[in-house]
């Protein structure tokens, strides 16, 4: 299982803050894509990510127990 | 480390309690930076703010940030709290403190802190108007990926 947090408008727009992906290994690619089919979210490609708490890229291998969080534009200050 | 420099909180900031962590004998200077939340944007009328936050990476950015700055300026001591949740007008949204030997690095170390915010701490702000509402956020023009680039100029609410 694959640990998916939502934020911002990704997460009004799944209308979920946390979600779950049955899978042992994919990439952060393969995630977007499946976020994408299963809430129908508009294109992922430029959002970024962080796995574990780190920012990741696309081709970052994410492995079960592990937490992907989206991370649309940032607005802190 | 006896207490958090870095806090992300859902009740209003006191500016002192911030101040208070960076306060040292080898200090000449503290900078503060209090960013509040402002009325009006480009003639556009906020009613309030709504702040939200990843708190264990955003405070591992505060973090990467405060690693960044000792690396320029090893004398400098920081700590930063960021509110989240509701805000009104005039709320104190994030408060940065600075000390150092010397005023000059005091000011420059903290301007990097607040520019670097804006660039990797996954924090968001949604607007409410009277006429709508918006995550606000710029990532095509500002990427947020960890960089050493002071992050340019754009519209942004401080």
């Amino acid at each position: 299982m694959i640990n998916i947090l939502l934020f911002a408008q990704l997460q009004e727009a799944a209308g979920h803050s946390q979600v779950t992906m049955d899978a042992s290994e994919v990439t952060v690619q393969q995630v977007k894509e499946w976020l994408e089919k299963q809430y129908t979210l508009t294109s992922l490609h430029q959002t970024m990510t962080a796995v574990n708490e780190e920012f990741a890229t696309d081709d970052t291998i994410v492995k079960s127990g592990d937490t992907v969080a989206l991370i649309p534009p940032i607005s802190g200050g | 480390m006896e207490e958090n420099l870095f806090i992300i909180t859902d009740q209003p900031i006191r500016v002192e309690e911030v101040t208070k962590k960076v306060e040292s004998r080898n200090a000449g200077a503290i900078t503060v930076f209090i960013g509040t939340v402002r009325e009006l944007t480009k003639g556009k009328k906020t009613l309030h703010l709504e702040y939200q936050a990843y708190p264990p990476m955003a405070i591992k950015m505060f973090q990467q940030i405060e690693k960044e700055i000792k690396e320029k300026w090893p004398e400098v001591q920081i700590a930063i709290t960021h509110r989240i949740g509701r805000l009104e007008i005039s709320d104190i949204a994030v408060v940065i403190a600075v000390s150092s030997p010397h005023r000059k690095i005091a000011y420059e170390a903290n301007e990097y802190a607040i520019d670097r915010i804006k660039q990797i701490v996954p924090i968001w702000k949604k607007e409410f108007w009277e006429d709508g509402t918006a995550w606000i956020g710029d990532q095509l023009e500002n990427v947020p990926y960890p960089s050493e680039t002071p992050f340019e100029e754009g519209d942004k609410h401080d």
